[in-house]
Order: structure tokens, then sequence, then C-alpha cells
């Protein structure tokens, strides 16, 4: 008999874990795909803070313990119209959760086609998500995806349409199990059932479009460039340091710490940086468009970030990113009444 | 057996073990990639992706902020 092939979503989880190992206990041979979208939590953005040990990858974590090969899949670009036009809208932020579910599952459709594969599991439990994971939901994404009855939900297969792997016989459906809700505890049991003792987080969290604070950052870039467009560097910076913006034609890039710092560098030929001379202190970017008043703006709100905080004058050098030239500003630091709460963005 | 080298330098995991992935598709059996990085992220996450997908690191060598990871391709 033919062995049958799925390819699992692997998100890092746990219920793509377990809905992986349900299915793996069946015999059928599993491997794991993962798409990288440039807003995915995990992964990158602990390189970027220090920390006392990096951060492991929990996708690559979850498959070697489940033992199956996985491809992650670049779709950053693919994905930019996922992000700027949500065919369902938003969630509570500039989350497209729905789109995103069925972009995924399309994109495994087509790897599964490509590669000969037989059906698509996901972690999915009816009720868990509030946008994406809902009854209502679950065949909006088989259909839109093209998956149809090939997309197989192992953790709450029983309370769906039986799917072409169970028609078959190919896993048995009552071997799957019935789970709904928000409730983390089936989960919890199956796990514990399974002796996982070790997991990333439960559910959520795996995204940056769901954090308020990122998408307030990249609400105001597409309002300052009048589209909804980025690229991935804009969609990194996004993510570090402290953004200021004290006009509307131009923002600072604060770096909070040395990984941040050192991070940061790796733009200066992309943008003029800003950096105190004489006092220890941050790594500045500038994002926009200034002249020289701007410029002297941005060197005071610098220096007040410096250890220099306190003196009548601080030396910022300003690296000119288009030219390289480097001038030094000696400015008096602003005071912290001055930086307007407005600002931070 | 040919030796390749990819930079992936100033990339953030997981475009590392992206970028290993994708050159290492277009080898032969026996072949060696090295791979050289700034992520620390990476010393973690390639041998990880190497273990899973049955190639081998026959090398690490960290230098500064640099990494140097050298993978030899698997031929199952």
């Amino acid at each position: 008999m033919t062995k049958r092939k799925a390819v699992a979503l692997i998100s890092g989880g746990l219920d793509s874990m377990l809905a992986t190992r349900a299915i793996l206990d069946q015999g059928i041979h599993v491997e794991g795909i993962n798409f990288f979208t440039g807003f995915c939590v995990e992964g990158h953005t602990h390189a970027i803070r220090k920390h006392d040990k990096p951060k492991r990858n929990n996708a690559l974590w979850t498959a070697e313990q489940l033992g199956i090969k996985l491809h992650i899949i670049d779709v950053i670009e693919e994905y930019k119209d996922i992000v700027i036009n949500p065919r369902h809208g938003y969630g509570a932020h500039i989350n497209p959760c729905l789109d995103c579910k069925g972009f995924m599952v399309k994109k495994a459709r087509e790897w599964i086609e490509e590669n000969d594969f037989d059906f698509i599991i996901t972690g999915e439990v009816i009720g868990q998500r509030p946008m994406s994971q809902r009854k209502q939901t679950m065949p909006i994404i088989a259909a839109e995806s093209g998956a149809h009855d090939r997309l197989l939900r192992p953790l709450c297969a029983q309370n769906l349409p039986v799917t072409l792997p169970e028609r078959e016989g190919w896993v048995d459906r009552e071997k799957l199990f019935d789970f709904s809700g928000r409730s983390r505890k089936p989960q919890m049991a199956l796990a514990k059932q399974y002796e996982i003792s070790d997991y990333a987080q439960p559910a959520g969290g795996c995204c940056f479009l769901t954090d308020a604070a990122y998408s307030t950052k990249l609400q105001d870039l597409w309002r300052q460039r009048g589209d909804k467009t980025y690229e991935l560097d804009d969609i990194m910076l996004l993510k570090v340091g402290r953004h200021l913006r004290p006009q509307p034609h131009y923002k600072l890039i604060i770096g909070r710490e040395d990984g941040e710092n050192r991070f940061l560098e790796g733009y200066r030929r992309q943008f003029t940086a800003l950096r105190a001379s004489k006092h220890n202190g941050p790594l500045v970017l500038l994002d926009g468009s200034f002249n020289n008043e701007d410029l002297q703006q941005a060197a005071r709100i610098v220096a007040r970030y410096t250890q220099g905080r306190d003196e009548e004058s601080v030396d910022i050098d300003v690296t000119h990113h288009i030219n390289g030239v480097v001038e030094t500003l000696s400015v008096k630091p602003m005071s912290s009444d001055d930086i307007q709460q407005q600002w931070h963005i | 057996m040919n030796i390749y080298q990819l930079d992936a330098r100033r990339l953030l995991c997981p475009m590392p073990v992206i970028r290993t992935q994708n050159f290492i598709k277009k080898l032969e059996a026996g072949d060696q990639l090295e791979v050289t990085c700034t992520d620390p992220g990476a010393l973690i996450d390639v041998p990880t992706w190497c273990r899973i997908n049955g190639h081998k690191v026959i090398g690490t060598i960290t230098e500064e902020d640099e990494i140097r990871i050298t993978i030899e391709v698997d031929g199952s």
C-alpha cells in the first residue's frame, strides 16, 4: 500500500505540534512547512536585542522534536498583498488573520501539488481565535485556498465535514479530535498524553501585526508615505528602537541598547545617522526628509538620550548617508518636558 | 566534491536558514557549503535545520561578529 504523505503547517506553537503528532501516529509520512512573512515574531527579532543566550526558532525545534523535515519558505513579497489589501479586513489591529490563513493554506496546496503530497494538516481549532478560527471561517479557508477536502484539521476534525484523507481511509477519523473553543485544557491534556512537556507559547502572539504598538508604527509609516507599501527593511526597523516623530516629514529611530545599536549600524548607508561623539549614547537613524533646522532639533533630541543630557552642550556627529560626510553639531540637550508625548509613535 | 560559499551576513534568522536551504537544493551529495552569518541565532538555527534534513555540520568558527558554518550535503 502506498504510504500517504501530508504537509503540516508548523508555526512553532503547541497546536500544530499536536496535530502533526496525531497524523504521524497514524502512519502518515509528514513534512513540515513554515512561511516567513517578515512579520513573524518567531525567529529574527530575538537576534536584535541583547540576550544572555540566543533563543531557538520554535518551528525548527518543533520539527526536530517530531522527527520531521521542515521547509521554510520566504513569502515576503507575495504576502504584501495580504497585508495591504485583505479581502476579509483586519482584526483588532492590522492583522489580516483570515486572509493570512487562506494564503498559507493556498501556498501549502501549491507545495503539495509540486511535491506530490496528498493532503495538508493544520493545528486549527474551531473557536480558538476570534477572527480566523471560527466554524464559519473553516470552509472559507478550505475553499479560497483551493485545498478543499485535502485540508485536514486533526484537532477539531470530528466537528467538521469528512475530508478526503478520512473518506479514503488514509487516516482514521475516530482517532482524531473534537476540540473547540478558547480553552487550552484539551491541548494541555493531549500534550501530556504524548509526553510533550516543552513547547512554545500555547497560542497566539506569532505575528507582529497583532501587536498594537507595532501596528501603530506601520500605520504611521503608511500615513507619512501617503500609500500602503513597505519593504523588508521598513518592517524590520519598526521592530527596533524607540520611534519619535517630531515633524511630519521625518522621524528618529533610537537604539535602546547595544544589540539594537549594532543592528542599526547596518543601516548607515541608507539613513543619515546621529551619535554623540564624546558621551555614551544611542545610535539614531533619521528616516524621512529634513533641513538644517530639523537636524538641530534631531541632534538636541539625540543629546537627551546620552549621558550628557544634563550638560550645557553635547557634540553630536551627523553622518550623511548620501555622501558619507560627517558634521559635528554642538547642541543643548532637549529637556524631557520639551520631548512631546505625541512624538512617540 | 565542490566547496561553495554563501554570504548571509546582516540577515536575521530565519533568512540565513532559508538561504542555506535554497542553496543546498542546487548542490550534489558530498558538496560543502560555507555559510557566513552575523546573526548569533544562526548558530542554533542552521545546525538544527541541518540535523532535521540530514545534512552534516562539519565546522563552526566564530570570529568577532562573524560566524562561519561549514555544511556537508547529505546524499540520501
